[in-house]
């Protein structure tokens, strides 16, 4: 039961954070800054979910998977940030 | 209600929704892409009628079916790209001729 | 069926809020004006589409659809958007709306609209209306034992329906053939695919080599656990391929030339293999019949093999004709 009100409380504390992601995303005014709020607010919210669902994980290899999944989530997000951000200076230097 | 009566009906609906994009878009990639929506659609009406008794696992057949589905819709968007794309090359147009339309020669006409 | 407990409620709840998802994402992927938007849309859909599998029990399905369905297609449209630019895209749409705007457009329309709702509902009532049958769920359980593996579905797809099997192999290849005979002369001895322009010292480039170990361990992973999980060819497959991919878009090697024999022989070695096995299995007793003894190897055989063709032929597949922008680029056509 304690582990259940933990779960809980992490992943609540990660869907606030989603929901300032998405926020972010429809109500800042650029990519770049739109890109802050995504990879910033997504990541500490994956964080808190996956950690918050590693307390109802039956076993370590379960733990394990989570985790995995938390880093390949991360290490994707950021490079996919670093290339967006990237093409959005190119295309606002091509058009100044 | 069950999971596979509501996704059921949400197959129903996406293929509706995937005709009307497929009639309506000039674009032929924007067909395609309608297209792909019709596919998927029947894929989840054709496995949410396999899932409707709930027993321990859902019919293995049509699962099969369905990834073969799968595999070759990807292989038919695949190659319906390549068309639209030597299509634009050679006429320098991603949409077909309205009906009645000059067409210019060699072009075949829908 | 709702019989009251709250869990069966939140069930219910997800499915509907999921269905409102996949519904939501599907008409912004049809209807939306950009090109690119809308290809945006149809990945997200995918992606939705994959959970729907998984709320069916259905994992297998949900893996070819999550790795296919949202994955390759999707890199496969945003590279169709990147040659036909986005811009020349929306153009031809608008010109075409604008050209109608009132009269025949919006008849026609709303008769589009009619006629489509009214397939929905005859499909969904039809679906509703069906007698409840348990399939062929009984007949795959009393024949799984003889079959060599416990994943019914690697069953079905390799053993019992192999015919399907070998066929759909096939028709990759056939799709790849036709994607290569609409090539130009001139592009004929030069790579597929897009030019990429990727910084050797670039993060795109750090991925590329970070991921790719990961990746062909969960490819052949998901090979070889398929014969008992979750997981099989076409899975492991289309993760290889995607990890090829990634390799060759991060520019750390270059496309195949698809003149060479090599990648030739890989391209056909799964539907070989495979029809090797159904010819000898016709001396055997009967064409594409695994006998029970040596299934299992067999089967494993047929799957290695044909893990590499779909692999090579997805990603050749996804990587398409050579060069540039197939649009002459107009005035104020450019990027």
């Amino acid at each position: 039961m304690p582990a259940d009100i933990v779960t809980l409380v992490l992943c609540g504390a990660g869907l606030v954070f989603f929901f300032a992601g998405t926020a972010g995303i429809i109500r800042f005014p650029d990519t770049l800054t739109r890109l802050h709020a995504l990879t910033k607010a997504d990541n500490v919210g994956l964080g808190l979910l996956i950690t918050g669902l590693a307390f109802q994980a039956p076993d370590w290899q379960s733990v394990g998977k989570l985790v995995l999944i938390w880093a390949m989530a991360l290490i994707a997000a950021g490079t996919t940030a670093q290339l967006v951000a990237r093409s959005a200076l190119q295309q606002q230097d091509t058009s100044q | 209600m069950a999971s596979s009566s509501i996704f059921g009906l949400c197959g129903a609906l996406l293929i509706g929704m995937g005709l009307y994009g497929f009639i309506t878009h000039p674009h032929l990639l924007r067909r395609l892409l309608a297209f792909n929506v019709i596919g998927s659609g029947i894929f989840l009406l054709f496995g949410a009628t396999a899932a409707r008794l709930p027993s321990a696992a859902t019919d293995p057949v049509p699962q099969a079916l369905i990834i073969t589905g799968i595999v070759v819709a990807l292989a038919a968007t695949a190659l319906g790209v390549g068309l639209v794309l030597a299509y634009a090359r050679v006429t320098g147009r991603t949409t077909l001729p309205e009906d009645g339309a000059p067409t210019d020669p060699g072009k075949p006409p829908r | 069926m709702i019989d009251g407990t709250a869990s069966d409620i939140a069930a219910t709840g997800f499915d509907l809020v999921l269905a409102a998802m996949i519904l939501g994402a599907g008409l912004f992927a049809v209807t939306v004006r950009d090109l690119f938007g809308a290809v945006v849309f149809f990945i997200v859909y995918g992606v939705f589409v994959a959970l729907a599998w998984l709320r069916l029990g259905a994992l297998d399905v949900a893996l070819t659809e999550a790795a296919l369905g949202a994955g390759l297609t999707g890199v496969l449209l945003i590279g169709a958007v990147a040659r036909l630019g986005r811009r020349t895209g929306t153009q031809g749409t608008d010109a075409l709306s604008r050209r109608s705007a009132f009269s025949v457009r919006s008849v026609s329309q709303i008769a589009t609209m009619l006629v489509s709702a009214a397939v929905s509902v005859a499909l969904g009532w039809a679906f509703l209306s069906l007698s409840d049958s348990d399939g062929l769920r009984a007949g795959v359980a009393a024949n799984l034992d003889a079959s060599g593996v416990s994943n019914p579905v690697t069953a079905v797809l390799i053993n019992f329906r192999g015919w399907d099997t070998l066929l759909e192999s096939i028709v990759l290849l056939a799709a790849l053939i036709g994607l290569w005979s609409l090539w130009r002369d001139d592009d004929w001895g030069r790579r597929p695919g897009l030019r990429q322009h990727a910084r050797a010292d670039g993060v795109l480039a750090m991925f590329g080599r970070l991921l790719p170990p990961f990746g062909l361990l969960f490819g052949v992973y998901m090979v070889w656990v398929g014969s008992s999980l979750p997981g099989g060819a076409f899975q492991g497959g289309t993760v290889l391929a995607a990890v090829w991919l990634l390799m060759m878009m991060a520019g750390l090697m270059p496309p195949p030339m698809v003149t060479s024999a090599r990648i030739r022989a890989v391209l056909i070695a799964g539907p070989l293999v495979f029809l090797s096995v159904g010819i000898i299995g016709a001396f055997a007793g009967g064409f594409l019949g695994l006998p029970p003894a040596y299934a299992k190897p067999l089967i494993l055989m047929i799957e290695a093999a044909l893990t590499l063709s779909i692999a090579a032929t997805l990603a050749l597949l996804v990587l398409g004709p050579p060069g540039g922008p197939a649009m002459p680029s107009g005035p104020g056509d450019a990027p």
